[in-house]
């Protein structure tokens, strides 16, 4: 084996070490990350008989990770039958409210359906400690290894550059494999390393922060009108000061989360910090009544992909496949925020091409190419490519800092009863308000024009 | 220290850290120094960059989410050298 090159650190820019093409693998499959998406992969390539080591930098799965707060369970319906039963769940999410502001003015579009509020359900709100340990209790019970508090430093290639295994920060920690899958996450070192990203757009990254607040049981069930397990996803645009992103606050079982995503690089523009958007959020007279009096149970924060399918790096090389947040696999499209549920559809996908390879011994980037083949026709790829243009869009100026500030204007015109002025005809009052705002009439109906073909 | 310090410092003692011995993350000052951006400054949600009077940055790896928004937002060639901690420390989160 050739002498270490490595640092020894996961980090950006590290190299991978090359070693002589190992005669016998320690396993059949590697994944990197016990997230969603690794759980998933790590899940198949063990029901499928063969051998897997799920590696996980935390010291249990989910500590590293932290979330918008609302997971989608209905890919689950190919992976545990019935999971609704077994789904650690703080509340299912039956009201759904879309929310947009100025400092002293919010316009709710509020849904509400007893449909989501049994099997299958649509949305559940959990703790990521929770959700990522079943799923990857599931995982070990399927006969996958996990092995936490481990990082995975660098990747080992043969002298062809195909990747042959993973070294960790375990004395004697190199381990080898048939394929590595790399599910480590936002940040994605090891698809880098590999060069999965060149020659694609880089830094599509924002950044959320989240506040848990503690509130008894009974409290949240009356301020946000629901009872039993159901509960409430609020998003919030106009909450950021310009800033593109959004905000949110959703019920958990005792306690509400609420936080905001923001483009890092707006935060220096504006001299503002995530906590202080947090804060006056909190302070809106539309969410103050909502999380008053809730003690801080912890803050957190986290990266997120949200730069959607034009930044997804190449998802299949020589023994190597990415699947999750590491392959931007997020979908940030203003009124839908997913992720996990794409995690678990990547890995899911992942782990069964990786499996077919390793029974048919051809473990080339060829042989693995039916991992794109099943992302193509499903939801993660297809959801993907359908909105590719969304994220241009929802974090452009107009919808994040012009259009919240305009309908808010124009409810508080219709809604206002201005006696003994007769009420404005609603032409002249749209554009007195456009006019208030700067904004054209023209633009408008091209970013509807444009709203239209990136959802349709 | 100041109020907004003190309260800052209670909204980090509600996360759970295992602090490595080793700083995964270290900062040259050489290079804050010529830095007129500090980007890292408001956009590291757990505030570890504060502006010293000489230009430079005091950093402490320490109460670190890992998160990555330094290496994304920093513009100066070489001054942050990035990587995890060790297995199994950092930081852990419970209600992610």
């Amino acid at each position: 084996m050739a002498e270490h090159t490595g640092s020894g650190q996961a980090g950006p820019g590290t190299r991978s070490a090359v070693v002589d093409t190992p005669p016998q693998r320690t396993v059949d499959v590697i994944v990197v990350g016990a997230g969603p998406a690794g759980s998933a992969a790590a899940l198949e390539v063990a029901r499928a008989g063969h051998s897997v080591v799920l590696l996980e930098r935390g010291p249990f799965p989910g500590s590293k990770n932290v979330y918008g707060g609302v997971v989608y369970g209905r890919v689950l319906d190919e992976l545990v039958p019935r999971w609704w039963e077994q789904l650690p769940v703080q509340r299912w999410v039956t009201r759904r409210s879309t929310m947009i502001m100025t400092p002293t003015q919010a316009l709710t579009v509020d849904f509400r359906t007893r449909a989501w509020g049994g099997p299958p359900y649509n949305g559940a709100t959990a703790h990521r400690s929770d959700l990522d340990g079943w799923l990857a209790g599931l995982a070990v019970q399927a006969g996958a290894v996990l092995v936490p508090s481990t990082v995975a430093t660098g990747l080992l290639r043969d002298a062809d550059g195909a990747i042959v295994g993973v070294r960790t920060d375990r004395p004697d920690g190199d381990l080898t494999a048939k394929v590595v899958i790399a599910c480590d996450g936002v940040n994605s070192f090891l698809a880098k390393e590999a060069g999965m990203f060149a020659g694609k757009p880089s830094g599509h990254v924002t950044l959320g922060a989240k506040e848990t607040l503690r509130l008894p049981r009974n409290v949240i069930d009356e301020r946000f009108g629901v009872t039993g397990r159901d509960g409430v996803d609020i998003e919030i645009l106009g909450c950021t000061r310009g800033i593109p992103g959004g905000g949110f606050l959703y019920t958990n079982l005792d306690s509400v989360s609420v936080g905001v995503v923001v483009d890092p690089h707006g935060l220096a523009a504006k001299k503002v910090r995530p906590e202080e958007l947090i804060a006056e959020l909190k302070r809106h007279p539309a969410i103050e009544p909502l999380v008053r009096g809730g003690e801080l149970l912890e803050y957190s924060a986290h990266l997120i992909p949200e730069g959607g399918y034009d930044t997804m790096p190449e998802l299949v090389g020589d023994g190597f496949l990415v699947a999750g947040d590491a392959a931007a696999m997020c979908l940030a499209a203003g009124i839908w925020l997913e992720g996990v549920n794409f995690a678990i559809g990547a890995g899911m996908y992942a782990g069964r091409a990786a499996a077919d390879a390793v029974a048919a011994n051809v473990v080339s980037k060829p042989g693995l190419a039916s991992y794109t083949r099943m992302l193509a026709e499903s939801f993660v790829l297809g959801d993907h490519r359908k909105l590719r243009r969304v994220p241009g869009l929802v974090l452009g100026q107009r919808m994040q800092q012009d259009y919240p500030a305009v309908l808010c204007d124009l409810a508080q015109g219709l809604f206002q009863v201005d006696n003994p002025r007769p009420k404005p005809g609603l032409l002249k009052l749209v554009r007195r308000v456009l006019t208030w705002h700067g904004v054209k009439a023209r633009d408008v109906l091209s970013d509807v024009l444009t709203g239209v073909r990136s959802f349709g | 220290m100041s109020y907004a310090q003190q309260a800052f410092d209670d909204r980090m003692s509600t996360v759970d850290f295992d602090v490595s011995q080793r700083p995964h993350i270290t900062v040259d000052n050489d290079v804050c120094r010529s830095c007129r951006t500090t980007e890292c400054v408001y956009a590291c949600p757990a505030k570890l960059f504060v502006p010293t009077s000489d230009g430079g940055i005091l950093f402490n790896y320490e109460q670190c989410f890992e998160c990555g928004t330094c290496y994304q937002v920093c513009s100066g060639d070489g001054a942050l050298s990035w990587s995890y901690p060790d297995g199994g420390h950092g930081v852990a989160f419970r209600k992610g």
